[in-house]
């Protein structure tokens, strides 16, 4: 059962990155794009993620809440030292879905549109520079458990250059995300060009900000370099999405667009491999060497077993229904 | 603002908060399967110009409720480490189905927002139907789990540890049927009740009174219905709390001597510092019969209880009594509902009733906050009664107060929003709904 739980947790870790993220991405591409190719951007978009955008944001409670009963002692050494960033990030995720909605749903359309749009591109860009913030500093080993002042407890171990670098870098990757999406989602070819240059664009953009967390972590004393390169599934993967790197932008030319968020999804999948794999199953590394793993932090058998039979009876009858939902909002509208 | 002071504050404002936003996510779509069924049987176009109507409201509380949730399930960890280090594997089973039960409702509520003319009808109301029953089901749920804390159940205790855990006893505790009874009758009976009371006002003024007729009709049914239920199931609760909690209850009577028979207070102001009650009126041996169903049985007073575990008693008192007169009125007004109906009396011709709905808008949500507040600081100086104490809990990280300050600014705003939206979609109902047939169906209900 601890197997079928850390699957589940990682699973449900992934798919918010993919499909939460795609989703920041959006707002983060609006963020982006010039005021007066704006308002397009915004119906394409909505009408692409306007029916999944709060399955979407399930996986987060999903991953919360399997932390919280499985790996407490995880979540809450997360919460104490990483108290400032996680707040910053509801912030963001409270401001971010509230907009969304409430642009949707005024039912005079006026001024006010232009403060809802205002929160939800600052939120969309804010709330993922801080989940990469908080991931990167759970495994850069800047947590100090042991510190006896303020700002050395609280403050250093998420503000360093290392989980900033994490930071920007996971904000590339949504808008690419994103871009990728939203190319197989735009009827109009003008559209879909915009899209194609933004996909560029936060392409370079991760490829600069990836270079700068190797830096980051180079200066930080992070062994990222090691994790990644002296390990043969962490290299295999970075090949791995290099190469689906490759293919997307040659199929893009081809002018196929659907299969291309295929080739996306699995290249940040590889990526998060690449990161994580040589660490696991060491979930948070601390300052003073040791670390918290999956296998140790683990709740008592019962807990474990209860949980892990809710997972699996739950995505019985959670997938079919999405999967429906996913497949029945792909067919367009007349 | 002293950290631990704050970190309590912020957490009742988050849960304050969130409960209203849950609660219209929980029934409205009830409210909206009925319309959305009469729709479908009858072809009438008002139900489904109310459904629709409905639909747009609820999307935007929905969004907040499940914000508001994210939140909270962040915050437990934030504020309360301590307590969630030991608690999370024993309570957490409630939460685990939760979050199947969220996921569903989060589903069918993209099925139900976007399917219109998408889907096959009836499948369509379904996932209305379904969003309902999930919500329903999330809110019993997490009930459940806050049950846990006032009623632990599931682990041994032993020197400080937390020995042989079992999940499916923690959820199933002694108090979890009372509480999540008395909370979904709560739920119906604030939404229903403020929901009427909207679509009376909108009678009054006589600004589409077919619409908003069969609008107040379907909301006032659910609402009468469970405000009746209501007070029979608080009985229930307040023996309940009788058996396991007795400090709480003594902090609800602000009964500070043990007495035989105890006399029932109302009203009445709780002077904490020479530990009385004066103003108050007294019905002797009610409590007695309140608490153990019987006139004479002995009630446990605070001087039975150690001096630092004894919760605040003025707020809880205070709490109290608004929570049953309230709940009082709420049933009263029902009664009053029902008598027309079975008359078969019109209440459009009773505008004194109207009014009275107009009045209740508000009052069951400050009934279920007051109740809130009974549960929670009446549980009080414990986080998990008798086992560990709040204060043990709370964060060590200092500086919370301005954590207190900052989300109260945004949960301010976020409200002002919320009415402000609400308030132009119902300024909006003429234009987007008017049928240009002021009907004699009005008459004939
Ligand atoms: C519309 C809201 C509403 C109304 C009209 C009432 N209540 Fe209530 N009450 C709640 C909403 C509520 C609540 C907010 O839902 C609580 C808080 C925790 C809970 O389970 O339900 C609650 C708690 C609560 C408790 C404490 C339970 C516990 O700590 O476990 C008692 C003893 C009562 N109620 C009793 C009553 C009585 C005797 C009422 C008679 C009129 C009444 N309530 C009306
Ligand atoms: C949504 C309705 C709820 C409301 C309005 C509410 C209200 C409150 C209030 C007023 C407090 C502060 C008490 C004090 O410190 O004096 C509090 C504390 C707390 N509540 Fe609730 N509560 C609700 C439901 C829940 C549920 C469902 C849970 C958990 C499963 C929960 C968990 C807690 C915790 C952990 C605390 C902090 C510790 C404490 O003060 O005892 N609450 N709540
Ligand atoms: C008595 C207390 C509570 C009730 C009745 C309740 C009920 C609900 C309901 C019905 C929803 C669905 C969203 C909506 O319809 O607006 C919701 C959302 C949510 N609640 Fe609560 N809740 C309570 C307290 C809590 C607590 C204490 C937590 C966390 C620890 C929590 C976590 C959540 C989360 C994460 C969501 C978002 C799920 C989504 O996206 O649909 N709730 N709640």
């Amino acid at each position: 059962m601890e197997y079928v739980i850390i699957t589940f947790l990682c699973l449900a870790i992934l798919l918010y990155f993919l499909l939460g993220g795609a989703d920041f991405g959006a707002g983060i591409i609006e963020l982006f794009t010039s005021q007066k190719n704006r308002s397009k951007t915004r119906k394409t978009m909505s009408q692409a993620i306007g029916p999944v955008w709060e399955a979407n944001h399930m996986w987060l409670i999903i991953a919360v809440v399997i932390l919280f009963v499985a790996f407490p002692k995880i979540y809450t050494t997360m919460s104490v030292y990483l108290h400032i960033p996680l707040a910053i990030m509801l912030i963001g995720i409270i401001a971010r879905g509230t907009a969304f909605v409430f642009r949707h749903y005024d039912a005079v359309k006026d001024k006010m549109q232009e403060v809802y749009n205002k929160i939800f591109i600052y939120s969309s860009f804010i709330t993922p520079l801080f989940l990469g913030i908080i991931a990167g500093s759970v495994i850069s080993g800047k947590i100090d458990s042991e510190a006896n002042n303020f700002a050395d407890a609280y403050v250093y171990g998420w503000l360093n250059w290392f989980s900033i670098a994490v930071g920007l870098f996971t904000v590339a990757l949504c808008g690419f995300l994103a871009a990728i999406y939203l190319i197989g989602e735009s009827e109009e070819l003008v559209e879909q060009q915009r899209f194609i240059k933004k996909a560029e664009f936060m392409n370079v953009a991760a490829v600069i900000f990836g270079a700068m967390v190797f830096t980051a972590a180079y200066f930080e004393d992070v062994p990222l370099y090691k994790w990644v390169f002296q390990n043969q599934i962490g290299l295999s993967a970075v090949i791995l999405a290099s190469l689906s790197l490759i293919l997307l932008w040659f199929l893009l030319l081809k002018g196929k667009t659907k299969i291309l968020r295929i080739l996306a999804g699995f290249q940040v999948t590889m990526i998060l491999v690449a990161i994580s794999f040589a660490h696991f199953p060491n979930f948070i590394q601390l300052k003073n060497g040791s670390a918290l793993s999956l296998f140790d932090a683990i709740a008592p058998f019962k807990t474990v077993q209860a949980l892990g039979w809710a997972l699996v009876l739950g995505s019985f009858l959670i997938l079919p229904f999405l999967g429906y939902l996913f497949y029945k909002f792909q067919q367009k509208e007349e | 603002m002293d950290d631990f002071l704050a970190a309590r504050s912020q957490m009742a404002l988050s849960l304050g908060f969130h409960i209203i936003y849950a609660c219209i996510g929980m029934v409205m779509p009830f409210f909206m399967a009925v319309s959305h069924y009469k729709w479908l049987r009858t072809n009438d176009e008002v139900y489904k110009n109310i459904t629709k109507a409905w639909s747009k409201g609820v999307a935007i509380f929905f969004a907040t409720g499940a914000v508001s949730g994210t939140m909270l399930s962040f915050e437990l960890g934030l504020l309360w480490p301590k307590f969630m280090e030991h608690a999370g594997p024993i309570f957490g089973m409630p939460f685990s189905l939760e979050g199947t039960a969220f996921f569903i409702e989060a589903i069918a509520l993209g099925f139900f927002l976007y399917g219109w003319n998408k889907l096959n009808k009836w499948f369509h109301w379904f996932t209305g139907v379904v969003v309902g029953v999930s919500g329903l089901a999330s809110g019993i749920l997490v009930v459940a789990a806050n049950a846990w804390m006032n009623s632990p159940a599931g682990f041994d205790f032993v020197d400080g540890k937390y020995l042989n855990i079992d999940p499916i006893a923690a959820m199933f505790n002694k108090a979890w049927f009372t509480q999540a009874l008395h909370m979904c009758l709560a739920a119906f009976t604030a939404t229903g009740f403020a929901v009427a009371g909207v679509h009376a006002l909108m009678i009054l003024r006589k600004q589409n009174p077919d619409f908003h007729y069969k609008a107040f009709k379907i909301a006032a049914v659910f609402a009468t219905v469970c405000a009746v239920l209501q007070p029979i199931s608080g009985d229930l609760s307040a023996k309940d709390v009788a058996q396991r909690q007795p400090a709480k209850l003594a902090a609800m009577e602000a009964l500070y001597t043990t007495q035989k028979p105890a006399p029932l207070l109302v009203g009445g102001i709780v002077d904490e510092k020479n530990k009385k009650v004066t103003h108050a009126i007294e019905i002797p041996g009610a409590l007695s019969f309140l608490a153990h169903g019987n006139f004479k049985a002995e009630v446990k007073g605070l001087d039975q209880i150690p001096a630092d575990e004894q919760p605040p008693v003025a707020i809880t008192h205070y709490a109290f009594q608004i929570m049953v007169g309230i709940g009082t009125l709420l049933m009263l007004i029902s009664l009053g509902y029902f008598i027309l109906l079975l008359r078969k009396k019109s209440i459009l011709d009773r505008k004194w009733l109207l009014k009275l709905f107009v009045l209740a808008i508000p009052l069951g949500y400050i009934a279920l906050e007051a109740g809130w507040v009974v549960t929670e600081v009446g549980r009080q100086p414990w986080i998990i009664y008798g086992i560990m104490k709040t204060r043990d809990a709370v964060t060590p990280m200092p500086g919370i107060a301005w954590s207190f300050y900052l989300f109260s600014a945004i949960y301010a705003s976020l409200n002002v929003i919320v009415i402000f939206l609400l308030y132009r979609q119902i300024k909006m109902v003429p234009v987007l709904y008017n049928q240009h047939k002021f009907s004699s169906s009005v008459k004939a209900n």
